[in-house]
């Protein structure tokens, strides 16, 4: 399933929110439109967690996280902390981050196997990354950009890279990461597909401004008609669309 | 469903054809290259979403002056271009705001027709719409021809619109003197300041947009011609406060009304001082004082301008009465004076030949150039009434009652056409504006009075082209220029109007100027 979403004006949902397996974390708003598009969705099934880091609403740059932990920057104060490990379920390790690119939105892309980091990023910040999310890392570029958290939206269905990516590039990130990826855009050809969209096994929420082709693609790579939570294997445009795709770019 | 992504997958001969197309185009879904798509567009999508020209007017207005035909380059200039050229393409692609942002590549009119006061350019831009993605536009601008007459235009059809005025005037009937003044200032360029050029009774008014040009013009004027000027400023406006003032200046300059072979009756008392010379004299040259000669003498006097007007004196006759006379026998007396040489003639009336034996025994200065059986213009003075206080004295004097010749002869004549066709020489006119025209407005039919008036000015100068082609040293003080019709061949060019017998004087051809103005590319 694929929803389109607006955050105060902005397309960017991947800027104000974090999507992972077994909880969502929602930036503040002034509105709850928002959240309740997460509600609607999610509500009953995992928990949806209203949050702010460091006291800011950009959640979905600063925070990374899967269906095992949460990392959140040295910004983060404790109340804030608190919030999170009161909210989330037991089972989702929460760590605070010392590290420099403290935008980790920006600079990890993870599913719950594996995640792609900036190349610079420290190397206790690795192992803090495999060890909580329980991930293998790999230091990697999308199409030449070290933001692999920004270029790139990624579950353990699919991904979705930066237009620009070549073939090539494609194919090897698909190897590491052992998912199908497409290059492709969000908000009507916005490059920066990581902040434009959330995604998770069954869920994807995209900006407002997303074209059907847009859509139609990201169903068909995170394959989101088929793997609904409770439903059954979704039929629609996006099968036979996803069909095509998947055989002409593989 | 799995995919195998380790195995290598087979790439058919389709796939190779267009491995490039990666994504899907955000607008249409068409397959195509991402790493070298614009912002994840196809091409035909970015051609209809994408105005680079955006921002850029299409339509836009040209102002032009009907009357200099320039155009304006705002702010405040006029620019001299004509239709379709670089100089009118670069006014167009100025006028467009917008443009200065993007890259012309090509620009080129769109014909129109002149009428419509339509101008259609064709504008071809580039612009980096995404990141490294160019895209070429093209586009066309309307502009409408607005007409606005230009500063310059409006101050020469404005009245009271100049600063200082040169009114210059000669109380003569006839245009002789201004023709030969006009020709002057075209070759001495005097008239390039002037804003405007009217005809006027008795001369010319030149106007001006500075005191300093009005001055310059008045001394080039007294230069050249014997003259008198009297300057007088009108108040405008002033300021009270900074005592800043506005004058309207106005300089009245009269010439001498003496011309060339004009018979004059000098006051005894003037002829006196001027070495004691027969007071019934000939003027046979007006530079800037008056040459006087005394055909019976061959004595010269010079009139300065100073002194003419300490005791005015008019003309007694002038070349309007001149007569035709046949010298019957002619003796030089052996003195001479410069080019004159004195003779004694006997001439006749050509009107009285046949009928009468009348004679008339003068002496002349022109002994040089007369031969038994020459034709002469000259003054008949017995039988003519001359209404003149001057003459009137001469007549009562002792001392000179007895010396007034029967006749004074003048210059030699010349049997020819009433109007030469084909002279192989030309002269340049300025543009004056008639004012009783300008006036009366430019009506459909000419008035009897207009057809008379451009009869006379006609006879004016065509009597003033016979005066350059038989006065040498009149003519090196003008510029005369080739005909640009070629009149037909003649061996015999004359340039001595002295040689000739009765051959009419012609102007050599190295005198002449080529007019570059007129000179076309296809003449040699």
């Amino acid at each position: 399933m694929a929803v389109r979403a607006q955050f105060e004006n902005s397309n960017e949902v991947g800027v104000f929110s974090r999507l992972t397996n077994s909880y969502a974390l929602v930036a503040v708003g002034a509105s709850e439109n928002f959240y309740s598009v997460f509600e609607s969705e999610l509500q009953d099934v995992i928990p949806i967690c209203h949050a702010t880091i460091a006291g800011t609403r950009i959640i979905g740059r600063l925070t990374v996280g899967n269906r095992k932990g949460l990392l959140v920057p040295t910004t983060t104060t404790d109340q804030e902390l608190q919030h999170l490990r009161n909210t989330l379920p037991d089972s989702v390790k929460i760590q605070r981050i010392e590290e420099r690119l403290s935008a980790l939105g920006n600079v990890i892309c993870c599913n719950d196997h594996v995640a792609l980091v900036h190349p610079d990023l420290e190397r206790e910040t690795e192992e803090i990354i495999a060890d909580v999310l329980g991930v293998e890392v790999f230091r990697q570029t999308v199409a030449d950009n070290v933001l692999t958290g920004s270029y790139m939206a990624l579950s353990n269905q699919g991904g979705i890279v930066h237009p620009k990516t070549s073939i090539r590039d494609q194919d090897e990130l698909s190897s590491l990461l052992q998912v199908p990826l497409v290059a492709g855009s969000v908000n009507r050809g916005s490059p920066v597909v990581g902040a434009g969209m959330v995604v998770n096994d069954w869920l994807a929420v995209t900006g407002l401004d997303t074209t059907a082709t847009e859509l139609s693609v990201v169903e068909s790579v995170f394959r989101l008609g088929e793997m609904a939570p409770g439903g059954g294997p979704g039929a629609g445009a996006g099968a036979v669309n996803k069909e095509s795709i998947v055989e002409s770019f593989y | 469903m799995s995919m195998d992504l380790d195995a290598p997958v087979p790439m058919s001969g389709q796939q190779q054809a267009q491995p490039t197309a990666t994504i899907l185009c955000c607008n249409c879904g068409a397959p195509i290259d991402g790493t070298t798509a614009a912002g994840a567009l196809c091409q035909d999508c970015v051609k209809l979403t994408v105005d680079v020209s955006q921002g850029i007017q299409r339509e836009a207005t040209l102002h032009t002056c009907r009357d200099c035909e320039r155009w304006l380059q705002p702010p405040n200039s006029w620019l001299v271009a004509s239709p379709e050229s670089k100089e009118l393409l670069a006014i167009c692609l100025r006028r467009l705001r917008g443009l200065s942002k993007v890259r012309i590549i090509d620009a080129s009119f769109i014909w129109t027709e002149p009428h419509s006061r339509r101008i259609k350019v064709k504008i071809t831009i580039q612009q980096e719409a995404f990141q490294g993605t160019i895209i070429q536009q093209t586009f066309e601008v309307e502009y409408v021809v607005a007409s606005q007459q230009c500063p310059d235009c409006m101050k020469s059809f404005t009245h009271h619109t100049f600063r200082a005025i040169v009114q210059v005037r000669q109380k003569v009937p006839h245009k002789r003197t201004f023709l030969y003044l006009e020709q002057l200032i075209l070759k001495n360029g005097a008239h390039r300041d002037t804003v405007n050029i009217k005809e006027a009774k008795d001369g010319l008014d030149f106007y001006f947009s500075q005191r300093n040009h009005a001055e310059k013009m008045v001394d080039f004027l007294s230069s050249v011609v014997p003259c008198k000027t009297k300057k007088s400023q009108e108040l405008i406006s002033m300021d009270v406060h900074t005592s800043d003032k506005s004058y309207k200046f106005t300089f009245a300059t009269e010439i001498l009304p003496i011309c060339k072979d004009d018979l004059v009756a000098l006051p005894i008392k003037l002829a006196r001082q001027l070495g004691n010379i027969s007071p019934l004299t000939l003027c046979h040259r007006v530079g800037t004082a008056v040459n006087l000669i005394d055909p019976q003498t061959l004595q010269t006097a010079e009139v300065p301008t100073g002194t003419y007007w300490r005791s005015p004196f008019k003309n007694l006759a002038d070349v309007t009465e001149l007569k035709e006379f046949i010298i019957m026998d002619i003796e030089p007396v052996g003195q001479s004076n410069g080019r004159f040489h004195l003779a004694e003639a006997t001439v006749a009336r050509a009107a009285d030949l046949g009928s009468n034996d009348i004679t008339y025994f003068t002496r002349t200065h022109l002994g040089g150039i007369l031969h038994v059986g020459d034709s002469v213009l000259g003054y008949h003075l017995t039988g003519t009434v001359f209404n003149d206080d001057n003459y009137e004295a001469i007549e009562a004097s002792n001392q000179y009652g007895s010396t007034i010749p029967d006749v004074v002869l003048v210059k030699k004549h010349y049997a020819r056409k009433k109007k030469p066709k084909n002279r192989a020489w030309r002269l340049k006119r300025m543009a004056a504006e008639h004012e009783e025209e300008a006036l009366a407005g430019s009506g459909g039919q000419q008035t009897r009075r207009q057809e008379q008036e451009q009869e006379r000015l006609e006879a004016d100068f065509e009597m003033f082209l016979r005066d350059v082609e038989e006065d040498q040293d009149l003519r090196h003080t003008l510029d005369l220029y080739k005909a640009r019709r070629k009149p037909e061949q003649d061996d015999e060019m004359d340039e001595d109007s002295d040689s000739g017998d009765d051959e009419v004087p012609k102007i050599n051809m190295d005198e002449l100027l080529d007019d570059f103005d007129e000179l076309n590319m296809d003449e040699k």
